[in-house]
């Protein structure tokens, strides 16, 4: 909740000191509500008015880490419920459930360890591993921790089990990787608390948004803070009502109890309706989902969608205008153009590494926009690429001078050519990078 | 302690609309809230997905597609009655790929046999898609909603140079209008006020503001409907509340993530899946930010879409 200058100036001393480097008080209020200054700046300022503000200035869901050193993952701190308003800030985590008293559990999580994906440059994969209480049993499930915290050191766990016993083993197996404890209802809740406190964030789960409250109240008045709740809905009719109602009342009632971050189980014996389940959860504020297992057609395209919704509305991802070199080039190797959307990059830049013919690949800067939409918006013309690629001096590096244009603008190859000037030649290539790799062996070849 | 949940007021409402005829037309749209926020106002009506159709075989169609439409995709009647008979679709979607001139170039009149030949075919409710090139679909369009006259179709993709030969012949058949704008806020209100301008209906116009699939600008697609939706229902934009048109279909297929196999890209696991879930995943996000009508491809990309529908709808 952003505070006026007004408001924060009542907490203000009120003595224009100037200590601040600020003429008045008010003066300085007003350079804090733009964030433009720090209440550290003000030596004077109450104890009480660093609460207020800090309250105040807080995100109204609260930040929880889940892991620890390499294997801590950020959740919460949200600040909208529409991503064309700002960015939202902490991608979902993706937890798929193992049972403690399978055979391969460390085959299994090792599996679900390794598993990665590369998009748009960066590596994503699987970020939790939910360990079910399958046995019922303490010690296999405080050996099944220990199994998979070495079987995947760098994943955050979670210890999925209601069971006070359980849980007090699994904590003791586990002891300093901050583990996310699932959970707490209004059975077991008194037991878990003192259990947690201070070693493990927690669930609170509960189907009926009152009572839920009331869990979460009872842990903050306990001392845990770190919380993540799960309003268990049924469907996903369900899910989107109750993860909307909760983070409305969050943001804007800045209503605390529901100020955390939210769980929902995606698993569903039909893998496919899975996929569309956990969907839901990754556009509508889940930021921790439950998977059944590790199928990687589905990690793929989840992790895909959370990058899409997790992207600044305001600008695109972009990489720098410079000639790449893609393998190892020569006089003989092609010239490719194309533009510097970072996600227009990194498919060219890919399918070229999989054609193994060692490539120059000129990205121009367009202000990050693919190629079409570049073309359309005006900054990807003839003139612009020829003034670049002349700019670059890549010509020097050519025993032919000869550049390969992106298929959808074929209409530019004419007056490209015209704007080169002197040798070179212009060729078209294919529309969809995934035709690169056949087209650029046969131009090899040719 | 109760909590009070706190509910959206919501001045405007979406328009609803039917398309079809008889005991199979279908109507959509008609909510007053967010989509599926069922605790802050009427849902409305169920979203529609059509069953897409070609009028030639596809040209380098992805592996999974083959596997499930390949029996049927030489005929665009056989492919048509499969659909409505044994994927119990409620609607079809009818692209006439074959008038492209940049590909086969066929003529209006032998697009209008098509239509002709699918319309007697089925029974239930027909959307007519050109080839989306601005000349042609002019004519193309033309042609096609004379030949479909009083089936209530929706015929499209009507853009700002050609929705005035389009919008026409919707209006002098009874057809219903899909007004397309490129990926832009503003642009999409301009052309429904360009449309009203030229005393088309704004209730039986469907706004289209540019599909894109997971992956490929996926985002974008998804705040310009938010913000459309938000601008209909809270601030009660007249312009602004039409029924969302989504042809999935022409961006889905040609991504590189349904198309790739296994043996290039083990690391992405199953292709067939993989696809099936990269039609189904854009479907579902789009649905959360207000998709009414969705054009789709693979019958068990719609069966989970659908499935995922009555949880949405329980
Ligand atoms: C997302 C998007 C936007 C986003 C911008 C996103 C971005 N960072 O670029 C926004 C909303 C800003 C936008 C705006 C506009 N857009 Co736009 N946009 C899209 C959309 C949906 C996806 C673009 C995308 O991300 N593609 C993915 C990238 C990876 O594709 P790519 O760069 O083309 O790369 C592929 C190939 O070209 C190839 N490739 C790339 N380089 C090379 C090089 C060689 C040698 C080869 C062989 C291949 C190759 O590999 C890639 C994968 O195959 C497309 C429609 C679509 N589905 O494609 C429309 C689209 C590109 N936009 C379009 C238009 C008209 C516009 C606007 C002018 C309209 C407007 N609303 O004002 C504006 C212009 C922007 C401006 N004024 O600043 C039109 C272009 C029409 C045309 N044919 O000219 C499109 C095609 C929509 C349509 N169907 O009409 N857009
Ligand atoms: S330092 Fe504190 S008390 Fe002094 S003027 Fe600044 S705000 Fe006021």
């Amino acid at each position: 909740m952003a505070l006026t200058g007004i408001e924060i100036f009542k907490h203000l001393p009120k003595t224009n000191c100037k200590d601040c480097g600020f003429p008045t008080c008010l003066a300085f209020a007003m350079k804090l509500a733009a964030k433009q200054a720090s209440l550290e700046d003000c030596p004077h300022a109450s104890d009480e008015a660093k609460d207020f503000l800090g309250a105040a200035s807080a995100p109204p869901v609260r930040k929880v880490v889940v892991g620890a050193g390499d294997a801590a993952w950020t959740l919460g701190e949200e600040t909208v419920l529409f991503r064309h308003e700002k960015k939202f800030v902490n991608p979902s985590a993706y937890a798929i459930q193992v049972a403690d008293e399978d055979p391969e559990l460390a085959a299994k999580v090792a599996a679900i360890a390794a598993f990665k994906v590369d998009r748009v440059g960066e590596d994503y994969g699987v970020n939790l591993i939910a360990l079910q209480d399958a046995s019922g049993d303490a010690g296999t499930f405080s050996a099944a921790v220990k199994t998979v915290v070495e079987a995947a050191p760098k994943l955050g766990l979670v210890l999925a089990t209601r069971k006070v016993d359980l849980v007090e083993a699994g904590l003791a197996a586990c002891e300093g990787k901050n583990p996310l404890v699932y959970g707490a209802d209004a059975d077991n809740i008194d037991a878990l608390l003192p259990l947690v406190k201070g070693k493990a964030s927690l669930v609170v789960s509960a189907s009926d948004l009152n009572v839920l409250s009331d869990l979460a109240e009872k842990a903050t008045g306990a001392g845990v803070e770190d919380l993540i709740l799960d309003p268990m809905p049924a469907n996903a009719r369900e899910a989107l009502e109750r993860l909307t109602q909760i983070r409305r009342l969050a943001i804007k009632k800045n209503y605390k109890p529901f100020g955390y971050p939210l769980w929902m189980s995606a698993v569903h014996e039909d893998p496919q309706i899975e996929g569309t389940l956990a969907t839901i959860g990754t556009m509508k504020y889940a930021s921790v989902i439950l998977l059944s297992e590790l199928r990687a057609w589905e990690m793929l395209g989840l992790l895909t969608g959370r990058l899409n919704i997790y992207t600044d509305p305001q600008k695109p991802m972009q990489v720098e205008q410079k000639v790449y070199e893609v393998g190892n080039v020569n006089g003989e190797s092609p010239l490719i153009v194309t533009t510097n959307f970072a996600l227009t990059y990194f498919i060219v830049a890919g399918e070229i590494e999989n054609s193994k013919v060692a490539t120059r690949l000129a990205v121009q800067d367009v202000e990050g926009l693919s190629v079409l939409t570049a073309w359309a918006a005006g900054k990807f013309t003839a003139s612009k690429i020829a003034e670049f690629i002349k700019e670059s001096g890549v010509a020097s590096n050519l025993t032919r001078k000869e550049v390969i244009l992106p298929g959808y603008v074929s209409v530019l190859s004419g007056t490209l050519e015209e704007k080169l000037g002197g040798d070179w030649k212009v060729v078209v290539g294919p529309r969809e990078a995934n035709q690169l790799p056949q087209f650029l062996k046969t131009c090899a070849q040719g | 302690m109760a909590v009070e949940i706190l509910k959206e007021n919501y001045a405007g409402k979406v328009l609803s609309m039917t398309i079809g005829v008889g005991d199979r037309a279908v109507t959509v749209g008609g909510a007053t809230a967010l989509p599926f926020h069922s605790f802050e106002g009427e849902v409305g009506n169920r979203p529609l997905i059509a069953y897409e159709v070609l009028d030639t075989v596809p040209e380098d169609p992805p592996a999974s597609l083959q596997e499930e439409l390949e029996s049927v995709w030489d005929d665009p009647v056989k492919w048509a009655k499969y659909c409505q008979d044994e994927q119990g679709a409620r609607a079809i979607a009818l692209r006439l790929v074959s008038t492209d001139p940049d590909g086969q170039d066929a003529s209006p009149e032998s697009a209008a046999e098509t239509v002709k030949k699918v319309l007697d075919a089925i029974d239930i409710p027909l959307v007519i898609l050109g080839c989306f090139k601005e000349a042609k679909d002019g004519p193309v369009l033309k042609a096609a909603a004379d030949a479909a006259r009083g089936c209530n179709c929706l015929i499209g993709k009507a853009q700002e140079e050609n929705y005035k030969t389009i919008a026409a012949a919707a209006t002098a058949n009874g057809h219903k209008l899909i007004a397309f704008s490129n990926l832009d806020f503003n642009l999409a209100k301009q052309i429904n006020i360009l449309l009203s301008q030229a005393d088309f209906d704004i209730n039986n116009i469907v706004t289209d503001p540019t599909a894109s699939a997971l992956g490929y600008g996926l985002e974008y697609t998804y705040s310009v409907i938010e913000r459309i939706r938000a601008a209909g229902l809270m601030q009660n934009d007249a312009m602004m509340q039409p029924p969302m048109f989504l042809d999935l279909s022409s961006v889905v297929w040609k991504v590189k993530e349904v198309k790739a196999s296994e043996e290039d890209l083990p690391e992405w696991g199953d292709r067939t899946e993989r696809a099936v879930h990269w039609e189904a995943a854009t479907a579902t996000s789009l649905l959360m930010a207000g998709a009414e009508i969705m054009v789709m491809t693979s019958p068990r990309a719609i069966q989970t879409v659908e499935k995922t529908i009555d949880q949405l709808m329980a």
